[in-house]
């Protein structure tokens, strides 16, 4: 029934992303593992953990796609779900180091002991259970999205405004977490991990096996998104983007449509983080910076606002852009072109990438049924995401 | 021969500025100037002491040049000279031109901070007796800190002689100093001393109340810490103020940080990102300002700032005019667009700035008047921080008088209220917002100017503001400048309050917080903007 | 520049072939043009961001050194070539361009990161592809990595020398201390490091204040009105300083201008150095204090020589030297005679030669690699001249050896590292164990 829905709610675009997402889940592990390094078909380990992290961006991007695209809330604090989600899993893994602690320590991480912590805070409590740390990446984003949103929402903060408030809970959150008395390991975070669910993080396979995952997540990531944008609920979010004003007075408890998407963006936003974490390798109160977050949010623009699609394929572009410039000659001019692609892309391509090919084919389709009918050359008005 | 030298290190070492006297009284001013050739510290505290013990007239001069690293010496020659502002050399102990070209091995005499405080010590000794008011004044301070009893004489000396009632105090605290600490000071001098003290109240009181010896009589004891307390009791309240000073002073670095941003997203309802980064171009104005008169006219340095303030205003300003033109102007309508795109810009141009100036902190200096601090009461106000808050006070009321009594602040207005009914009106909109972003813009600039006196300039000094920036005009309420200078005084006031007890992050936090909440109550800031404009 | 080093850039033919599946991935490769002529060193330092202002000038003096060990003749006969990579401030980035520089551009060896963190951030990656990296800035210590060396100050070679001339009568004989530092990791160990040993040369706890502010803090008027309070005590006071650059220039402009003068209160800082101090006017602040292992006016042959070849190589007389860039020197050098001694650039190899390495450093001294991956390295206490420079008016009378777990803290104090005895980088002398893996 509910499988039903989630197929009926794929359109062409997302059809082939899904199902080349699919192809590259088992193709890049097999390409890895089985292929001898010395073939040029074989995908060398660093590849794998690079192409990991475009596609937790890219879940990254899909969460604020949803709640920007069709609901037409820009948080500026995406990235404290993400690194929330990154922080919960970072503490499992902690906690699975155990004594190989450089300091042998059994219940403490390295950063405290070395800082005479006598006692595990009660925060850590429980992180040494994978359930209770996996159900901690939905759990800590969503109800801090809730409690936000609620209060947010309900006193009807809207436009910039939120995305200004939203930065300041991002920034609060990053000055918090650089406090060593916060008990997170501060400004170097935590790091030198071991083992996932009895797996060493460092091994081929085990990286392999959370690539895929991570495919498998963003394929989720999407159909949910799918399917919540292509419901009932999906259409008031729509129209809650276009018109605010008039769907309040149409009825709608438009505080309640805002809660429900925005929470459930920070959820996929922590699941993101938690994939992101075991990848890299290390999580630390930088990635709660809002410059980051403002950054994810242009990935989104340079696919496109509002396709879905194009907010995953936009993330994984810019990061590899960024791979790519941040290396070599160029690597003074890095920010130069990070400049250049927002302003470009907000002045040129308003659209995004495949928002722009969307409304090229939808022209070209006009033109021939007009041709045929010879009637009025009208292109279907596509969705444009208003402010 | 080497032991005696060795003991009379020892001495000196043991007693410090008074017993280097005592010893030495009969050396000549040329053998108390060759120990400065050493080039070893303990040696050089002696010449010192030597040099104040032989009574010369020339002793004022050395001790002076000693302190501002002019005195030179060529151990080779045994010879010590002075240098002058131009160069010049001159006998140390004559005062004679020295002939000759300069020794090879010419070298400034090294000082530690053990004989700075030496030093600071001899020249109060040396100048109890100046002519100038102040510089008796700065000696009475002196002396108060180095409790150097052989300075007592010459004390009561000038304090029978001074006539100047605020030196006249500083003396009599000096004298107090030092009785307060030599031994055999009689009960009822001591009691005295302590009543003087302790109407100076300030912090050096208590250092020095709470460094009197143990042994004291009951009396005196009780005495001494009944004055802390008393002194205590009174900064305790002086804290207070304390506090709220520094609070509008950070007040007024955030008004002026905020206040061209509350222009822009004021009037056009544009969020720019670059804003700090237009603070961070009006900072470098100002350090090339300043480099270029340090190279061509050191004289004018005082008025650096005077002449980077319209520069620094017409730069930015044009900068922001550029950037309307070529950017914003697209994008009206779409402010999170708009957001997007300037903080694309931003990042533009803190990369030019480190392409151009390098990544590393520019030096801006301080003019005169920007430098040091006067005591108020219990606080100290330091004189960078009192002109910035005058200067961010100015500004504020120059906009106002701006928007208030020009055409241009007219239209802007108008702009605001209703732009569609301001463009009926007659009105050049789309030149009202270039120029309304440029003047945002140009007042950045100019916050610059002010900041580069208290920060750092380097390419990262915008982004350090921007997100306090946004804080004030959210809180405040877009559209009022009013608005926008209570919002930042409350919050630095309530920053510097919260400080001291929850700290600096924490504070930070507690703030941020409650701005998220307050938002929360008024959505549309302190003083929300009425009328049409409101939905638009 | 004929010698200069050569960095290049071309597309692997495997990059397109990742592309495959209808999203363009790709992925950059830096397949050199004469791969069998040279010998490739990693640099990774950030050139963009906030930590550029500290990083590039080391990006830049790593570029020299190599330059000036081709006009040499290389390594092994062979020329060096540097591979630049720009992490941007980014942790996360920096261990995926260390991931890049192995095993893509497969470097020899890496010279690079700045702040513990970043090194934490790539540790993993050195550790899991075995590569070598040499780490220039002073640190906290507690750490003693088989595939990192150390060339840095631990706390033992900065710290403690500083605190105990401060006790000196050189230094004022101060009774009353306060710890100030920006909170993050360094500060915060070096501060419990230092109260250790404070405590145990007698000094009482109402005695000393620690005092933490966050990052890039730039208000400093409360903060330096509770220090000029905690000096008014009858004691002399001094204060050490783990303020973190940024934040260190509105910190001293506010103690000059509060009139907080070096004979009142000094401040000894751990990361002010000569390029800190040329953005700042230094007139107020002479006689404050730094601790370093290097000072550009220090009078040496090498330091002159070195100091000459820096300002022709980066074309401006006015730029200055500072300590990494001094431990860049020691370490690079220190590399290249490991290799010739290992007659190989393989990394077990060119790790198992380092220790025992000697080379002359800047000052006049011989550092040594040691067994634990530290170095030994003279401390200087210089103070802050109207110049920007510093006059050093203290040393120590022989190099220190730079120790990797610290004896004042109650969780390392059984801790040693050595790699070519016991191959062990936290080898535990009670339990007589090597802890961790």
């Amino acid at each position: 029934m509910s499988s039903h829905i989630l197929i009926r709610s794929l359109d062409r675009s997302a059809t082939v992303f899904l199902i080349t997402v699919a192809v590259i889940a088992i193709a890049v592990p097999v390409l890895n593992l089985a292929v001898p390094q010395s073939s040029d078909f074989h995908i060398p380990t660093y590849l794998v953990a690079l192409f990991g992290k475009y596609l937790c961006y890219a879940i990254l991007a899909l969460s604020i796609d949803l709640i920007w695209g069709y609901c037409g809330i820009l948080s500026l604090g995406q990235s404290a779900f993400f690194a929330l989600g990154g922080y919960a899993m970072g503490m499992y893994l902690m906690r699975q180091i155990g004594t190989r602690g450089v300091y042998a320590n059994p219940i403490l991480p390295d950063f405290m002991v070395f800082l005479n912590w006598k006692e595990l805070p009660y925060s850590w409590y429980g992180f040494q259970h994978f359930p209770y740390a996996a159900l901690m990446v939905v759990l800590v984003p969503g109800v801090l999205a809730f409690v936000f949103g609620w209060l947010a929402f309900r006193s009807r903060v809207t436009g910039v405004y939120l995305s200004i408030i939203t930065q300041a809970l991002t920034y609060a959150l990053m000055l918090g977490f650089f406090r060593n008395n916060f008990g997170f390991g501060g400004n170097n975070g935590l790091t030198d991990f071991k083992d996932i669910l009895g797996f060493n993080v460092e091994a081929e396979t085990t990286r392999a096996a959370l690539f895929s995952i991570t495919c498998v997540a963003l394929m989720l990531g999407l159909l949910v998104c799918r399917a919540v944008v292509t419901s009932k609920f999906g259409k008031v979010l729509i129209a809650i983007r276009d018109a605010e004003a008039r769907v309040r007075f149409l009825g709608y408890r438009v505080e309640s449509y805002k809660v429900l998407v925005f929470t459930l963006s920070a959820c996929m936003a922590g699941i993101a983080g938690a994939l992101y974490v075991p990848q890299i390798g290390i999580i630390n109160p930088s990635e709660f910076a809002p410059g980051n977050s403002i950054e994810a949010v242009i990935w989104v623009a340079v696919g496109g606002r509002g396709t879905l699609v194009g907010a995953a394929v936009g993330a994984i572009l810019a990061n590899y852009a960024k791979t790519y410039f941040t290396s070599g000659v160029l690597a003074p001019y890095w920010l130069f072109m990070l400049g250049g692609l927002f302003i470009g892309v907000t002045l040129l391509l308003p659209r995004g990438i495949i928002g722009s090919l969307h409304h090229w084919t939808a022209l070209r389709r006009a033109r021939i049924s007009a041709a045929a009918e010879e009637g009025v050359a009208a292109p279907p008005p596509e969705p444009q995401p208003a402010e | 021969m080497r032991f005696g030298r060795a003991c009379l290190v020892a001495l000196a070492l043991a007693f410090g500025l008074a017993l280097g006297v005592a010893n030495a009284q009969a050396v000549s001013l040329d053998d108390a100037i060759t120990h400065f050739t050493a080039d070893d510290f303990d040696e050089t505290l002696i010449g010192v002491n030597e040099v104040v013990a032989s009574g010369s007239s020339r002793a004022e001069t050395i001790i002076g040049a000693l302190q501002n690293g002019q005195l030179m010496f060529s151990a080779e020659k045994k010879a010590v000279y002075i240098q002058d502002a131009a160069g010049q050399l001159v006998d140390a102990a004559t005062g004679q031109p020295a002939g000759g070209p300069p020794p090879d091995d010419l070298d400034s005499v090294h000082l530690n901070n053990r004989l700075r405080g030496a030093i600071d010590a001899a020249m109060g000794q040396l100048t109890l007796l100046s002519r100038d008011p102040e510089r008796r004044y700065q000696a009475a301070q002196a002396v108060f800190k180095s409790r150097a009893a052989t300075a007592l004489p010459t004390l009561e000396k000038a304090i029978a002689q001074e006539t100047d009632g605020r030196v006249k105090v500083a003396l009599e605290q000096a004298r107090a100093a030092i009785l307060l600490t030599t031994p055999g000071t009689s009960e009822a001098d001591k009691l005295k001393a302590i009543a003087t003290v302790r109407d100076r109240g300030d912090q050096d009181a208590l250092g020095l109340l709470a460094d009197i010896p143990a042994h004291e009589t009951p009396v005196v004891a009780k005495a001494a810490s009944d004055a802390i307390a008393a002194i205590q009791t009174r900064l305790a309240e002086w804290d207070a103020v304390q506090n709220l000073w520094y609070g509008l002073s950070l007040g007024s670095v955030l008004l002026l940080a905020a206040i061209g941003l509350a222009i822009t997203f004021g009037v056009m309802g544009v969020i720019n990102m670059a804003h700090g980064e237009m603070v961070m171009l009006g900072a470098y104005v100002t350090y090339v300002v300043q480099e270029i008169i340090r190279n061509n006219a050191p004289a004018l340095f005082d008025y650096s700032l005077a002449i980077a303030i319209p520069l620094a205003f017409v730069f930015a300003g044009c900068v922001g005019i550029l950037i309307e033109r070529c950017i914003i102007r697209f994008l009206y309508g779409r402010p999170l667009e708009t957001l997007l795109a300037t903080w694309g810009l931003s990042l533009i141009l803190q990369q030019a700035v480190r392409t151009v100036f390098g990544p590393n902190n520019r030096e801006v200096g301080n003019p005169s008047f920007m430098s040091g601090a006067f005591d108020l009461g219990g606080i100290t106000v330091t004189y960078n921080r009192l002109w910035i808050i005058c200067f961010a006070l100015a500004v504020f009321v120059a906009l106002l008088g701006l928007l208030r009594y020009t055409r241009f602040g007219l239209e802007m207005r108008a702009v605001t209220q209703n732009r569609a009914m301001a463009a009926s009106m007659g009105i050049r909109t789309s030149r009202v917002d270039a120029l309304t972003f440029g003047l945002g813009s140009a007042i950045a600039g100019i916050a610059g100017v002010a900041l580069s006196q208290i920060d750092n300039v380097s390419p990262n000094l915008g982004q350090s503001y921007i997100i306090d920036s946004f804080m004030v005009v959210v809180f405040g309420g877009v559209g009022n400048l009013w608005g926008t200078f209570v919002g930042s005084f409350v919050l630095g006031v309530a920053n510097k309050f919260l400080e001291p007890f929850a700290g600096a992050v924490l504070g930070k936090i507690a703030i941020l917080i409650l701005i998220i909440l307050f938002i929360q109550k008024r959505p549309r800031g302190l003083f929300a903007l009425k009328g049409r404009a409101v939905e638009a | 520049m004929s010698s200069k080093p050569i960095t290049t850039y071309t597309l692997t033919r495997r990059g397109w072939l990742v592309g495959a599946g209808g999203v363009a991935l790709g992925l950059m490769g830096a397949l050199p043009a004469q791969a069998e002529d040279t010998i490739k060193v990693g640099i990774l330092h950030s050139l963009s961001g906030t930590m550029a202002i500290s990083e590039t000038t080391l990006k830049d003096v790593m570029l020299m050194l190599i330059a000036e060990q081709n006009k040499k003749g290389g390594v092994l006969g062979k020329k060096l070539e540097a591979v630049v990579v720009d992490p941007a401030s980014n942790w996360p980035l920096f261990a995926e361009k260390a991931r890049e520089l192995i095993s893509q551009d497969k470097v020899a060896v890496v010279f690079g990161c700045w702040t513990s963190v970043s090194r934490k951030s790539v540790l993993p990656v050195f550790k899991e592809l075995d590569s070598i990296l040499f780490y220039p800035v002073q640190f906290e210590g507690e750490e003693g990595e088989r595939n990192v060396f150390y060339t840095g100050a631990a706390p033992n070679q900065q710290a403690i020398p500083a605190v105990d001339y401060l006790m000196s009568a050189d230094g004022g004989s101060v009774k009353r201390w306060v710890l100030e530092g920006t909170d993050y990791v360094y500060p915060r160990t070096t501060n419990k490091i230092l109260e250790a040993y404070l405590k145990q040369k007698g000094v009482a706890d109402e005695d000393i204040m620690i005092n933490y502010t966050p990052f890039g803090f730039s208000d400093w008027q409360t903060e330096v009105s509770k220090i000029k309070a905690f000096g008014s005590a009858g004691k002399k006071t001094a204060v050490v300083s783990t303020i973190n650059g940024d934040a260190n220039v509105p910190f001293y402009k506010e103690l000059g201008n509060q009139g907080i003068k070096a004979t009142d209160i000094p401040v000894v800082a751990f990361s002010v150095g000569e390029e800190e101090l040329a953005g700042l006017d230094t007139k107020p602040l002479v006689g404050h204090l730094a601790a370093w292992n290097y000072f550009e006016s220090i009078k040496t042959p090498a330091n002159a020589a070195f100091i000459k070849e820096w300002h022709d190589f980066i074309k401006n007389p006015k730029r200055t030297t500072n300590d990494p860039m001094e431990a860049h020197y020691i370490g690079f050098n220190m590399w290249v005679k490991a290799v010739e001694k290992a007659k190989t650039t393989n990394a077990d190899k060119v790790i198992a030669a380092l220790p025992g390495i000697k080379q002359a450093n800047l000052t006049g001294g011989v550092s040594e690699m040691l067994p634990n991956h530290y170095i030994t390295k003279p401390v200087f206490i210089g103070e802050i001249r109207a110049d920007g420079q510093f006059d050093v008016v203290w040393k120590t009378k022989s190099l220190v050896p730079g120790q990797a777990w610290s004896p004042y803290l109650p969780g390392s104090k059984d801790l040693i590292a050595d790699w070519v005895k016991l191959n062990c980088g936290n080898y535990n002398t009670v339990t007589k164990t090597c802890g961790g893996t």
